[in-house]
């Protein structure tokens, strides 16, 4: 790895003046698992200086709230995340993705902020997180800012984060009654690979009838994909087979994928309706036992 | 530029105060600047588990950490498992249930089960496989490896 500094800022405050100072040649550094090997592949080649996020109180926070809903602190690692009962009770799919980043060390470091920030396709934890409504909260040199999580990724390893910005936390609306939601990719191995497609869904059920749903896509476009349409599609309708394959369907047009070593544009997209099926008939049950 | 960092540390119970530079990861700094070489290096991107250590009581990759990371840590390596001469039941039972060949995984492997059967002590195979998915080895195809976790929750 080339010359780099570390710096363990105590404050937001003075993480984005340090950030801001050192003007392109700094970068955000919460559990590493990324950014480490990508400094050591040679792929951050103008960067000197780390910045540690995991020493700042609002990025270690987690406080759920029946009204207010979930603020989770950017640097959260994952295994904090799986070990909250609050968490768990309230936002499973939260749990769904925060349990299968890596293997156990991975999650000992990884947090959700740092996967959504590296902003890669196949991020994980950042379909559910868009299903979920979630949104971030972003500080920086001229103050702080909101942006809903289905706009934050801009292309691929791009997002709205701008120089001097870092992302504080992440913040989820309280589950409403009967709402359920789920994250499920697929690979050829059980665990510790990457996704060749995945689906983070959430659902909100009216007697037996979806009364709303925000379904995403991952590994099949240059960005995790919100699919508005299959919500707006399958609003009102009964959640049966029919639906879910209506569902199914508009995903699989929806994705944009490309061929490359881990599957075809076909093979794909044929995932992309299969686990959208899967996924939301998970969600839907969940949504029944909530 | 600062050449080096002054980190302290709780290394194995005793307090460890060592210089790094901050690239360094805490792989390097515990093998080449500390002395402890029962740490091993596989891939050094996280993804083999043979430098897996335990950091304030959470297993982690140490190729993935930075020396100066561990300031105020505690840790564990696979040097502290042992008590003076009587191994840990986890490694007398990789020894039993012959869960090594080569040995460059098995500090990771048992740094990684220790861990697990604090957690878990009576774990299924199915928690077993998934809590060591981190961890790689080539040579003994995993199922001794699995029956030497069993073996030693018997015996814990
Ligand atoms: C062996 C291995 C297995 C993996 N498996 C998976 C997997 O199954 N699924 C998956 O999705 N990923 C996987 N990853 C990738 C990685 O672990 C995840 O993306 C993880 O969530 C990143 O989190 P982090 O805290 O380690 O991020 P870091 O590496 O610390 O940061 C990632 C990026 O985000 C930026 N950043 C971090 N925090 C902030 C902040 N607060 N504000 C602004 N920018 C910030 C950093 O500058 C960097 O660009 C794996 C990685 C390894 C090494
Ligand atoms: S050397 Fe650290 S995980 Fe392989
Ligand atoms: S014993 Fe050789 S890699 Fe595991």
């Amino acid at each position: 790895m080339h010359w780099i500094d570390y710096a363990s800022p105590h404050s937001v405050r003075e993480a984005v003046d340090l950030l801001n100072e050192a003007g392109g040649s700094a970068r955000p550094m919460a559990g590493g698992t990324d950014v480490l090997v990508q400094l050591r592949a040679n792929a951050l080649p103008d960067v000197n200086l780390l910045v540690d996020m995991k020493n700042i109180p609002e990025l270690n926070e987690m406080t759920m709230d029946p009204e207010v809903g979930l603020t989770l602190g950017a640097a959260v690692p994952c295994y904090k995340i799986y070990g909250n009962k609050a968490i768990e009770h309230a936002f499973p799919g939260l749990i769904d993705c925060a349990s299968l980043i890596g293997g156990t060390q991975i999650q000992g470091r990884a947090s959700l902020g740092g996967n959504l920030c590296n902003a890669a396709p196949s991020g994980d934890s950042i379909p559910v997180m868009i299903a979920l409504g979630g949104v971030a909260r972003i500080s920086g040199p001229s103050g702080d800012r909101e942006v809903p999580l289905e706009d934050f990724c801009t292309g691929v390893r791009r997002t709205v984060i701008q120089q001097g910005e870092i992302l504080v936390s992440l913040h989820f609306p309280a589950p409403v009654a009967n709402q359920g939601a789920n994250y499920m990719r697929f690979i050829p191995r059980n665990e510790m690979d990457i996704a060749v497609a995945g689906v983070g869904c959430s659902v909100v059920l009216d007697n037996g009838n979806i009364k709303s749903a925000r379904v995403a896509l991952s590994s099949v476009a240059p960005t995790p994909l919100y699919v508005k349409e299959i919500g707006d599609a399958i609003a009102g309708k009964p959640a049966n087979e029919e639906t879910l394959k209506l569902a199914g369907q508009m995903a699989k047009d929806a994705a944009k994928p490309i061929t490359d070593m881990r599957g075809t544009i076909e093979y794909r997209k044929h995932l992309c309706d299969v686990l959208t099926r899967r996924s939301l008939q998970i969600a839907i049950d969940r949504a029944k036992e909530s | 530029m600062p050449a080096k960092t002054y980190v302290r540390t709780i290394i194995n119970g005793e307090h460890v105060d060592f210089l790094c530079e901050p690239r360094q990861s805490l792989l390097e700094c515990l093998r080449d600047v500390i002395g402890l070489t029962g740490t091993k290096e596989g891939c050094n991107d996280g993804n083999c588990g043979a430098c897996t250590v335990s950091m304030d009581g959470r297993i982690v990759t140490a190729c993935l950490v930075l020396g100066v990371e561990a300031e105020g840590k505690e840790i564990t390596t696979i040097e502290g498992i042992a008590k003076g001469s009587q191994l840990h039941p986890v490694q007398q039972a990789f020894l039993e249930n012959a869960a090594l060949q080569c040995g460059i995984c098995t500090p990771g492997f048992i740094v990684s089960s220790v861990a697990l059967l604090e957690k878990i002590p009576q774990p299924s195979e199915h928690q077993i496989r998934f809590w060591l998915a981190n961890n790689l080895c080539r040579c003994t195809g995993y199922d001794k490896i699995v029956r030497a976790v069993q073996d030693a929750a018997t015996k814990m």
